[in-house]
């Protein structure tokens, strides 16, 4: 585009003959999809910064505990989980841990699927089958933690 | 494709296709662990003898990735808060970055002994 093109887009605009008004991108109207009309996304994007700050003291502390300190993976079977979940904190860092986690990383992977699965059918049923996934695993989860049998056997 | 207008990316992108990456694949492993961590209810044999695939020396070095994708995802996490949230965020953001690749690297010096001594012990022996 030309110099002079540019000038003559806003010839002739003044008192008389004032510019179109623009609307604003993201201004809400009728017409906004209801799926956008919240503020969903910006609760998942404090969520994953608020979310990720704690997974990083809770999945570090993990990782030492079970892959470095005291033999590390080698000392990891059933009476050492036995052990740690004898106690009610132990207990609580893996439920928080796990319900954080799962949630992070879910919503991560929705914003994926959102992103680079261009057909409305495809994000739908691959997001379907995320969130079933999700579900399932951490009610699997916490089911496992709040029902543990130290003396199954 | 015209000449010259493949966006190559800097630092800035590198680094959210990395966390991306290993986001994915911290997901994808967190299904598993839960599910392996699952057999506690099923017995303690059940549960022993899936664990002890962790001890394997393969595995082992699938631990370590797992170590370098969580400690990345980790590191550059906190980066990413800090662009968003401090006001000379955006401005620092290189340095940051390189700040979690040098952090990244001490501590997965670190981790290598512990994560893999046991693998290198069964393969080499002694």
């Amino acid at each position: 585009m030309s110099a002079t093109s540019s000038v003559s887009a806003t010839e002739g605009i003044g008192p008389d003959n004032p510019a179109p008004l623009v609307e604003p991108p993201r201004a809400r109207s009728a017409r906004t999809p209801k799926s956008t009309r919240t503020n969903f996304e910006l609760y998942g994007w404090v969520f994953m910064r608020l979310s990720g700050i704690v997974l990083v003291v809770l999945v570090l502390g993990h990782l030492l505990i079970q892959l470095v300190l005291d033999g590390g993976v080698s000392k990891v079977s059933f009476a050492f989980v036995a052990g740690r979940w004898a106690s009610p904190f132990w207990m609580a860092w893996d439920l928080i841990m796990l319900w954080l986690a799962m949630l992070h990383g879910a919503n991560g992977l929705r914003t994926i699927i959102n992103d680079y699965a261009q057909r409305d059918g495809t994000r739908f049923w691959l997001k379907m089958l995320l969130y079933t996934a999700t579900v399932f695993t951490v009610l699997l989860g916490t089911l496992v933690i709040f029902t543990f049998d130290p003396n199954i056997r | 494709m015209p000449a010259g207008t493949l966006y190559r990316g800097r630092e800035g992108m590198w680094s959210w296709v990395a966390h991306r990456v290993t986001g994915v694949l911290i997901f994808f492993f967190l299904f598993v662990h839960v599910l392996d961590t699952a057999l506690v209810r099923v017995s303690p044999e059940a549960y022993d003898d899936t664990i002890a695939v962790y001890k394997t020396p393969l595995v082992a070095v699938m631990e370590y990735g797992l170590v370098a994708a969580v400690l990345f995802h980790a590191l550059n996490g906190l980066r990413v808060v800090a662009v968003d949230f401090w006001a000379s965020g955006t401005r620092y953001q290189k340095q940051m970055l390189w700040t979690v690749v040098g952090l990244w690297l001490v501590l997965m010096a670190g981790a290598a002994y512990p994560v893999l001594g046991h693998a290198v012990r069964e393969v080499f022996g002694s």
